[in-house]
């Protein structure tokens, strides 16, 4: 009797605490904690050089203004260009990149900051940086610090085909070595979410082979698809921008860090009708349901700010500097510039040293001896041979 | 800490701080210096100069961590490196010296990057590598490729220009990367290191469409421990920050000698930058007094002496309010019709003689265009690996007779370790032109190493030729407060000649590239050979033919199926 009132009691509690805990996800602190992710990190990638590959580094400039422009700061950004459109010789307006022909929106902008640029953008940089295994000495801009509360963008372009990616014309990137690189970053816990968006021919080839939870990704076109490009300008002489990517910037243009878009509006961007190609995407490695996911989750840095009311007590001032001593207490000798071209001194410097060689007499020595050697083993008839 | 004062009347802490304001150990200065060049083109030259009193190198206690005006990047690089000059430039075209005489500050073409260490360094190669590296980050530039093989040590060139006792070259490296390309990117970072930003004073006039969209762009960095004062008792460290322009008079002229602020920027100045100390815009007006138009008009005038010219200067002071008008904006107009110029004295050029993808020729001219003094010149080459220099080939004439270097230092290179380094002290004679050549042969290269668009060639970086110019006018060797910043930029030791620097061209050598779609097409052919082959033997060796009657038509098979039930003989 007592074991069934034991029983009785237990069940009591432990909805008791249910319902507690309930009601404790639907309070503010629990909204708070929600989406899961508390900074946002990009990585934007151009992997074709050659003047007439503008529309690859347009692409990629127009996501990363995307991205500045919803929040995120340069040093949350990687941006890796392959090759200089905007101060290139044939660029009739230097310092600028198009992406809308009669030169209506310049996408470089006065304030960009491109962490791998030129030869630099290339396969072992870019798993590097995904994975963070980078020479100690590599600069913080060059690095991907994310922590397992970042959702990262990451955002290709370039030339592809089924199952492969190309960097620069000389090599190029598996979808098994990407989706190996996801897995590397889940099991260090470097990322939250990671939203992977593709913009070349047979796009969908790449994210097919994922296999690490907590990813989404988009295409701009299926396996056996290629995808177009959208207009050229005539005073420029090239394409500008690729169709899907010019759609996606059109849309998000509209979204502002406020905006209350989610992915499934993302899906519907470039229709057939619109990109020729059929856009693709995947989710289902994706916890969420893409409904919930906001836009800004991955292309804004929308942080949720908490507004106290109390004052808080700061500590001392900085310490004054330690002043210097008087000038006229030690006697210091004057300084003096040294002479630029001092050229009695220089034409009588001793030379550096040299590498070390053995001395002249040792080698000749040295022959002596292995000709003594080889007439007193053979017998000194030959020497008159030889003399 | 400007905002400070205000708590000049609170507590004692506050007001040693307060005092410490009052009297700031580092101060800003920044100038903008106008030259007309009498081939219609237009010379500016920014100068952004900010004097501390203090010492990176202290470590513990004393260990400097309050910046005010100096940039904290650039600071923590000095004391963690333990710097004690650090020059670099990035520099997109060619100065043609031939026709815009010498520039203030001269440059090569791509990035060049050259450091004293200080004498207490023991591993100067490991703080060299990891400088660049974080050089590279600072100013978003591939400067990361700046390794051994392409860094050098001079034996004689590139003394420091600050002060300092030890002039040991082991704690000297220097690199160029003429490939490197200068664009907004690294504009960007270098405008953030002002104190002002691009927000106030002469920075505001920086914008990236109108300074790429010259024949001459080079943005520059210089830190080196100063003189104080006359004395030079004491030394304080200065950051210069230089920026110097060339626009052309077709592209952005559209063809007139007419220029304004307004024409060459796309802005006009508003303010000076509150944290300055002075801020001045100086145009030249020496070539052209009479013909000269230029508003708003003046009467500030100063001469300096600088480059071994004496030159005459309106001086604009923009820390003045009447400079800037009514309308509280300041666009200097220029109007000129004057066409004097000053032929430089001394003029390099280089280029590759040759033909073939063997071996080749390297020409290195120096012009001496004075007509009657001689004076001695320091060339310093550093050639990659893979041209192989071949030294008993080396020939240096002036006039057609043989001229011996009075000092040759040579270091030859490595393969994938160094490079060649030739440094030689050559006495010019007066009004000659003195040629330098070296044959060479080019190395085949692993095919890793080519970089992915081999077809543009190999660059070679830019001969450097130091010399002391003698100069028409005395130069002064008095050091005061008050000279205007380009004037002041190489220490002058005695006054009849000039330190000057003059870059040749970089080359750019095209070495044999394979062909690098060879292995993919060697594999389908051989294998459809191999298939061809091998598959029709096999055939012939294996097939056997064998009858096969083909089905009859329909109405055949029906009519046999008929007879076959009526029990009839079937149709063939």
């Amino acid at each position: 009797m007592s074991h069934d009132f034991l029983q009785m009691h237990l069940k009591a509690v432990i909805s008791c605490l249910l319902i507690f805990l309930y009601k404790v996800h639907t309070t503010k602190a629990g909204q708070f904690f929600s989406s899961g992710h508390t900074n946002n990190w990009a990585v934007l990638v151009c992997t074709s050089r050659f003047w007439f590959n503008y529309r690859h580094v347009a692409n990629t400039l127009s996501v990363y203004r995307s991205v500045k422009r919803l929040g995120i700061p340069d040093s949350h950004i990687v941006l890796m260009l392959a090759d200089d459109m905007a101060c290139n010789y044939r660029n009739p307006k230097p310092a600028t990149v198009f992406s809308h022909k009669n030169m209506e929106l310049n996408v470089y902008g006065d304030d960009v900051e491109v962490d791998y640029r030129g030869y630099e953008v290339t396969v072992e940089n870019f798993l590097r940086v995904l994975t963070g295994r980078l020479p100690p000495s590599t600069p913080r801009s060059k690095r991907l610090l994310s922590d397992d509360r970042s959702n990262i963008l990451i955002y290709l372009t370039g030339h592809g085909g089924n199952g492969f990616l190309k960097f620069q014309d000389s090599e190029e990137i598996s979808n098994m070595e990407l989706a190996d690189a996801f897995e590397q970053m889940w099991q260090k816990r470097r990322y939250n979410e990671l939203l992977f968006i593709i913009d070349t021919c047979q796009g969908a080839s790449m994210y097919e082979r994922f296999y690490s939870p907590n990813l989404m990704a988009l295409a701009s076109s299926q396996v056996g698809e290629d995808s177009l490009s959208h207009q050229p300008d005539l005073a420029i002489g090239v394409h500008l921008m690729d169709k899907y990517t010019f759609y996606l910037l059109e849309f998000l243009e509209e979204v502002h860090p406020a905006s209350q878009a989610n992915m499934n509006d993302l899906f519907k961007v470039c229709p057939q009708s619109q990109c020729v190609s059929t856009p693709g995407h995947r989710t289902d490695l994706f916890q969420r349901d893409p409904g919930s996911v906001l836009i800004t989750d991955f292309f804004g840095s929308v942080r949720k700010v908490e507004i106290t009311k109390d004052t808080i007590n700061l500590t001392s001032p900085v310490e004054p500097p330690i002043q210097r001593s008087g000038s006229g207490d030690i006697q210091i000798e004057s300084l003096t510039y040294v002479d630029q071209l001092p050229v009695a001194e220089i034409i009588h410097q001793k030379p550096k040293q040299k590498d070390w060689h053995p001395p002249d007499g040792f080698i000749l020595g040295l022959w002596t001896l292995i000709l003594l050697v080889f007439f007193q083993t053979y017998g000194i008839k030959h020497l008159k041979h030889i003399f | 800490c400007c905002s400070c004062l205000e708590l000049f009347f609170v507590g004692e802490m506050e007001q040693k701080q307060a005092i410490w304001c009052l009297n700031p150990k580092d101060q800003f200065q920044e100038e903008l210096v106008i030259r007309p060049l009498h081939s219609g083109d237009i010379y500016a030259s920014f100068q952004f100069r900010t004097l501390w009193d203090t010492d990176f190198l202290q470590e513990g206690q004393k260990k400097v961590s309050h910046y005010r005006l100096f940039p904290k990047s650039l600071g923590q690089v000095l004391s963690k490196f333990s710097v004690q000059e650090l020059h670099i430039s990035f520099t997109q075209g060619f100065w043609r010296t031939m026709q815009w005489g010498q520039p203030f500050i001269p440059s090569p073409p791509g990035a060049e990057l050259w450091v004293w260490f200080h004498d207490t360094v023991s591993d100067v190669d490991g703080n060299w590598k990891e400088l660049t590296n974080v050089l590279s980050g600072i100013f978003c530039a591939s400067l990361n490729f700046i390794d051994m093989t392409n860094t050098v040590q001079p034996s004689a060139s590139f003394k420091p220009l600050g002060l300092g006792n030890a002039t040991d070259h082991r704690f000297l490296r220097y690199a160029t990367l003429p490939r490197e390309i200068v664009c907004t990117e690294n504009l960007t970072p270098w405008k953030k290191l002002l104190p002002c930003g691009s927000k106030a004073g002469l920075a505001v006039l920086m914008k990236s469409e109108k300074l790429f969209h010259s024949s001459f762009h080079s943005q520059a960095v210089h830190i080196r421990p100063i003189c104080q004062d006359e004395q030079c008792t004491s030394k304080a460290w200065e950051l210069r920050q230089t920026l110097n322009v060339v626009f052309d008079h077709y592209t952005s002229g559209q063809g007139k000698k007419e220029w304004s602020l307004f024409k060459m920027f796309s802005r006009t100045l508003t303010e000076a930058c509150p944290l300055a100390s002075s801020s001045k815009v100086y145009v030249d007006i020496t070539d052209n007094p009479e013909l000269f138009e230029l508003s708003p008009a003046t009467p500030l005038l100063s001469q300096a002496v600088v480059l071994g010219d004496r030159r005459t200067y309106s001086v604009y002071d923009l820390t003045r309010a009447e400079t800037f008008g009514q309308l509280r904006s300041f666009n200097l107009l220029l109007r000129w019709k004057g066409d004097n110029m000053l032929r430089p004295l001394l003029h390099a050029e280089r280029y590759v003689a040759g033909f073939g993808l063997q071996t080749g020729e390297i020409h290195t001219v120096i012009y001496n265009n004075h007509p009657y003094r001689a004076f001695p010149v320091l060339l310093m080459d550093s050639v990659p690996w893979y041209l192989q220099l071949y030294i008993h080939t080396l020939t240096v004439t002036s006039k057609s007779r043989d001229n011996k270097p009075s000092y040759i230092h040579y270091q030859p290179a490595k393969d994938r370790h160094r490079p060649h380094l030739l440094e030689m002290l050559i006495q010019l004679p007066p009004h000659s032109m003195t040629e330098v050549t070296v044959q060479f042969e080019r190395a085949l290269l692993k095919w890793t190493e080519y970089t992915p668009d081999p077809n543009h060639g190999f660059y070679v970086g830019s001969s450097v030729v130091s010399a002391l110019v003698p100069s028409m006018v005395a130069m002064s060797t008095n050091f005061t407060q008050d000279q205007p910043l380009f004037s002041s930029f190489v220490p002058v030791k005695e006054e009849s000649s000039y330190f000057v620097r003059v870059y040749t061209e970089p080359l750019l050598v095209n070495l044999p590239t394979p062909d690098f779609s060879m292995p993919y097409n060697v594999i389908c052919l051989t294998c459809t050979v191999v298939a061809v082959g091998y598959g029709s033997f096999y055939n012939l060796l294996t097939r056997t033919f064998q009858v096969d009657e083909p089905s009859p038509p329909l109405a055949k098979r029906l009519a046999n199926f008929i007879r076959r039930i009526r029990g009839v003989p079937l149709l063939a």
